[in-house]
């Protein structure tokens, strides 16, 4: 089958809502006392509470509530001032319980928003709640010969699960508010976002419908996604899928979708009539939530500047164009890089915008680095960009220092030093290697002063190359101009 | 030794008369003279004499806890560590808990002598003892009667003299039905006065721990032991805990007592609503003054108790899947058939019927008609004990409307079987304390009188039971070939 990666659909608009699952970032366990590192080994992070020995009872971790409350400060959402805890039943080998403890009716929060940019134009998705839960424990099914092992170490931990309204009409649009997302409860601590390790992942609810019709088509939920990239190619397919069998006279059927990112297509879980029931009803076991004025206010007040509000203030006070003032807000640790390298350089902000968006980013990227990884902190970096300001160096040969800089732990200065990168100022040497190459070019001189100006070139080259690149660059032109004349 | 009181037997575990250990050994040697009973499910002898011997040491270092080398029995729903735990039922023949329930460990710390696991109802579903896998237990005031239940090995070995005192819970009437049959002294706590931390869960919102002794004196040092806030238990409540001793003695002059004329009405056994009349006056004529009132909503428990636990339970016993531990049926072919197999064969008719009863009452299409309209229903009782509780000190009435019945009577008839809890069920909706206390006999068997009060006024419902006991001696009561 085709997919085409664009996704223009004339007759077809396409409307998605995303579930997103972010595991927030407590030391414990949002029921127990039992630890959330990630990578121990199987069922040594499972206290009596995570496998539902028999007469434990839960209780509630109070930072995941806190956690959820600042997150709905964060999306200007309503904070319940009484939510509740709810049991969704079901049976399953890692769900020790044989219930989920979940909230249901009354979530903590609700009724919230978040801005999405996507090719230019800026769009406000609808967040209809986010609930707590606890996680469940994960089945091993290789290793064990037709067996199954269960690994309870996850069981427990805390989700923030946050259900956007289908205000999506694009892959690219989903895409961009899960980043927006990701990038949000990084921002404000509440989640670690590896989506390797299953911290931050997603559903999607997918349909299609007429343009220019009001009601939804039906849908179908594809689960478990942990990238952007397999969300947008996962939608992409789910929406072909369904455009094909529609116009092809068939019909959607509402089902849960699995998304198999090695065939990179969808293939069905379970449809809506094997749906199981999970005869929610609030956990008897736990108290209802309720949090104070004072509580929000207190939560408030240790909320960061939010990403939005600081890419505004980038625009303003540094004059960064969007497309800075986006990439380096891309992150908090970006931001708090970016605006430590501008005071601790003095530079320019644009000239430490573009070296970050340029060769450090690139960089990064290349050594698949996190900004909070780099070999350079912000620090070093100022020291080099200091020296561009103050022309020891130019920029060419600045980025001989940072590739030095990258691979060591010296300080700018020691490598210009070591290295003799100085920059040539003084008029006296560079007029004495001018005058060498002018005598040795006569042909070339003849052209120049027959009017052939791109020989102008040839000479600049010239030059730095006898000096190891190290002359001013303005000055060598300016010399070359007056003794070419 | 085995008939004196705690506060009895502590001075003379200090005066020397006997020790811990030879204390210990006497309720054990009664405890295997009297097997026929079936109250217990394990008979911990070795743990009872190590304690019994710590406990005389510390006695002989001057330790002054009045629990300190007190034999003493718990219920098998509370979970022991090293020891097995069954709850009465086949699904957890092979489970001994890897820690100790809260009011176990509280009973430890106060020097508390365990002699073992009691039996009772599976899972605590059921008012006669008759569902235990264990087998039934048999009242020993007529041995072919029920001991009622849940809690019915606990109140068996008590009126038996097996134990000094022993541990019971209550989610619909288990602590008092059985105190009842059996004419020992019963209370219910307020809920979230004892932790449930470790207490097996039938239906969390009704289910509460307590003593279960031979006088209202007894069950008040037994309380203090179990009662407090436990921060492992969010529905515990952290409020100060009295001293429940300290009041005993205080006059009941004045004392304003309701009478709900739903609790004389029909169903009720003649021969049971005359001796519940009786003890009535006992209190008028010590100074009480009594008042009919009236509990219209009082019918609508049974139906609304049968909701609401069934649905709780559906979810709580969901654990029990063969996976981690418990019963696992042999070779299973599959996941479903390891369910199906596993649960079907380890749970007995009893706790699959509440389980089905539950898990339809809160499927989808049903919850609101049944789990949302219980739930107003149970906000509907809680306030008709609010008014009346405004204008009373205490509700009196019977524990049950019959003296104990036969082993096998009931046990064909569930909804007859239910009934039996008519009079105790409301005040687990309400979430009240409740005691029951003897206040005669009937055909030969005990009759228990329910005194009813505001949340956390154990200490007042205590005073008021022991000046009962002050005043008659049904409580001293001996059941034939128990002396």
């Amino acid at each position: 089958m085709e997919t085409s990666q664009e996704h223009e659909h004339p007759q077809w608009e396409v409307v998605i809502g995303l579930e997103i699952h972010a595991q927030l970032a407590t030391k414990s366990k949002i029921f127990s006392g039992a630890a959330t590192a990630y990578g121990a080994s199987p069922n040594t992070q499972a206290c009596a509470v995570d496998l539902g020995l028999p007469g434990v009872l839960p209780v509630l971790n109070e930072e995941a509530v806190r956690m959820a409350v600042k997150f709905g400060m964060a999306i200007e959402a309503e904070i319940a001032p009484y939510s509740v805890f709810a049991r969704k039943n079901y049976f399953y080998p890692d769900l020790p319980k044989g219930y989920q403890i979940s909230q249901f009716e009354l979530p903590i929060v609700g009724n919230g928003h978040m801005d999405i940019n996507v090719d230019g134009s800026s769009k406000r998705v609808g967040i209809t709640r986010a609930h707590l839960e606890e996680d469940a424990g994960k089945s091993l099914h290789e290793d064990f010969h037709g067996l199954t092992g269960i690994d309870l170490n996850r069981a427990g931990t805390p989700l923030l699960e946050i259900v956007s309204e289908p205000d999506m009409r694009s892959a690219k649009e989903a895409v961009a508010y899960m980043r927006k997302l990701h990038n949000l409860v990084r921002w404000i601590g509440i989640c670690d976002g590896n989506m390797q390790e299953g911290s931050f992942r997603c559903d999607a609810n997918v349909s299609v419908r007429p343009r220019g019709q009001q009601a939804f088509g039906t849908r179908a939920e594809i689960k478990n996604i942990n990238s952007f990239k397999f969300v947008e190619k996962a939608i992409n397919h789910e929406v072909d899928r369904q455009i094909q069998l529609i116009e092809s006279g068939g019909k959607i059927v509402q089902e849960t979708r699995l998304y198999d990112s090695v065939k990179d297509e969808t293939r069905s879980m379970r449809s809506k009539e094997e749906a199981n029931d999970y005869r929610y009803f609030p956990d008897p076991d736990l108290l209802p939530v309720s949090v104070s004025d004072e509580f929000k206010a207190h939560i408030k007040a240790l909320l960061p500047e939010l990403p939005d509000t600081r890419k505004l203030r980038f625009n303003e006070q540094y004059q960064l164009d969007t497309e800075n003032a986006d990439i380096l807000t891309a992150s908090r640790s970006l931001a708090d890089y970016f605006e430590t390298l501008v005071k601790e350089s003095s530079c320019e902000a644009k000239m430490c915008a573009n070296w970050m968006t340029g060769d450090l980013i690139a960089a990064l990227n290349k050594a698949n680095l996190e900004i909070t990884e780099s070999p350079i902190t912000s620090q070093r970096l100022a020291g080099l960009l200091q020296r561009i300001n103050d022309n020891t160096i130019s920029g060419k040969i600045a980025k001989q220092v940072f590739e030095g800089m990258w691979h060591s732990t010296a300080t700018a200065d020691e490598i210009i030093t070591e290295k003799g990168l100085k920059q040539i100022t003084d008029t006296g040497a560079i007029e004495a290697v001018i005058d060498q190459i002018i005598a040795d070019n006569s042909k070339q001189v003849e052209q120049y002063r027959d009017g052939n100006e791109k020989v102008f070139a040839f000479f600049v080259g010239q030059v730095m190359k006898a000096m190891q690149g190290k002359a001013n660059p303005g000055e060598v032109n300016k010399i070359l101009k007056t003794k070419l004349k | 030794m085995h008939n004196k009181s705690i506060n009895q037997l502590a001075k003379s575990l200090r005066a020397g008369e006997f020790s811990s250990v030879e204390l210990t050994q006497s309720f054990l040697a009664r405890i295997k003279q009297h097997q026929a009973l079936n109250c217990f499910i394990t008979v911990t002898e070795n743990v009872a004499l190590e304690n019994a011997q710590r406990a005389d040491a510390k006695i002989a270092n001057g330790d002054t806890g009045l629990l300190t080398g007190i034999p003493i029995a718990q219920k098998d729903i509370f979970c022991t560590q090293g020891i097995k735990t069954t709850c009465g039922s086949k699904m957890l023949d092979n489970f001994i808990a890897p820690y100790d329930a809260t009011i176990v460990t509280q009973l430890n710390e106060a020097g508390a002598v365990m002699l073992g696991k009691l039996n009772m109802d599976e899972f605590a579903m059921g008012s006669s003892n008759e569902t235990s896998f264990y087998g039934a237990v048999k009242n020993p005031w007529q041995t072919d009667s029920v001991p009622g239940g849940s809690s019915g090995g606990s109140a068996a070995a008590v009126a038996a003299r097996l134990s000094v005192c022993a541990t019971g819970t209550d989610t619909g009437g288990s602590i008092r039905q059985p105190a009842a049959h059996c004419g020992i002294t019963g209370l219910k706590p307020t809920y979230g006065r004892v932790s449930r931390y470790g207490m097996i869960a039938y239906a969390s919102s009704l289910d509460q721990g307590g003593p279960m002794a031979r006088s209202a004196e007894d069950a008040a040092i037994l309380l203090q032991a179990m009662a407090g806030f436990d921060n492992k238990d969010s529905t515990s409540v952290d409020r100060p805990v009295p001293d429940y001793q300290a009041g005993l003695a205080n006059s009941i002059e004045g004392l304003k007592i309701g009478l709900p004329k739903e609790f004389f009405g029909e169903g009720l056994s003649a021969s049971v609503g005359a001796i519940i009349e009786k003890a009535v006056e006992e209190y008028r004529k010590m100074g009480a003054v009594i008042k009919e009132i009236s509990m219209p909503n009082l019918k609508l428990a049974i139906p609304a108790y049968y909701v609401i636990a069934p649905a709780e339970c559906s979810a709580n016993l969901s654990r029990f899947d063969g996976v981690r531990f418990g019963y696992r049926c042999e070779t299973p072919k599959d996941l479903t058939d390891l369910y199906t197999r596993s649960r079907g064969e380890g749970f007995g008719k009893e706790v699959k019927r509440r389980i089905l009863m539950g898990t339809y009452a809160l499927s989808a299409g049903y919850y609101d008609a049944y789990y949302i309209k219980a739930q107003k229903i149970r906000r509907l009782i809680s306030e008709d004990f609010k008014k009346a509780l405004a204008d009373v000190d205490v509700i009196m009435g019977p524990v049950t409307p019959s003296t104990a019945f036969g082993i096998g009577e009931k046990i064909g008839n569930p909804i007859e079987m239910y009934l039996s809890d008519i009079y105790t069920i409301a005040i687990n909706l309400a979430g009240l304390p409740a005691m029951s206390i003897p206040a005669g006999f009937a055909e030969g068997k005990p009759v228990g009188l329910q005194v009813i009060g505001n949340y956390f006024t154990e200490d007042r419902l205590l005073n008021i039971a022991h000046q009962y006991q002050q005043a008659t001696d049904w409580h001293q009561q001996i059941p034939k070939g128990f002396e």
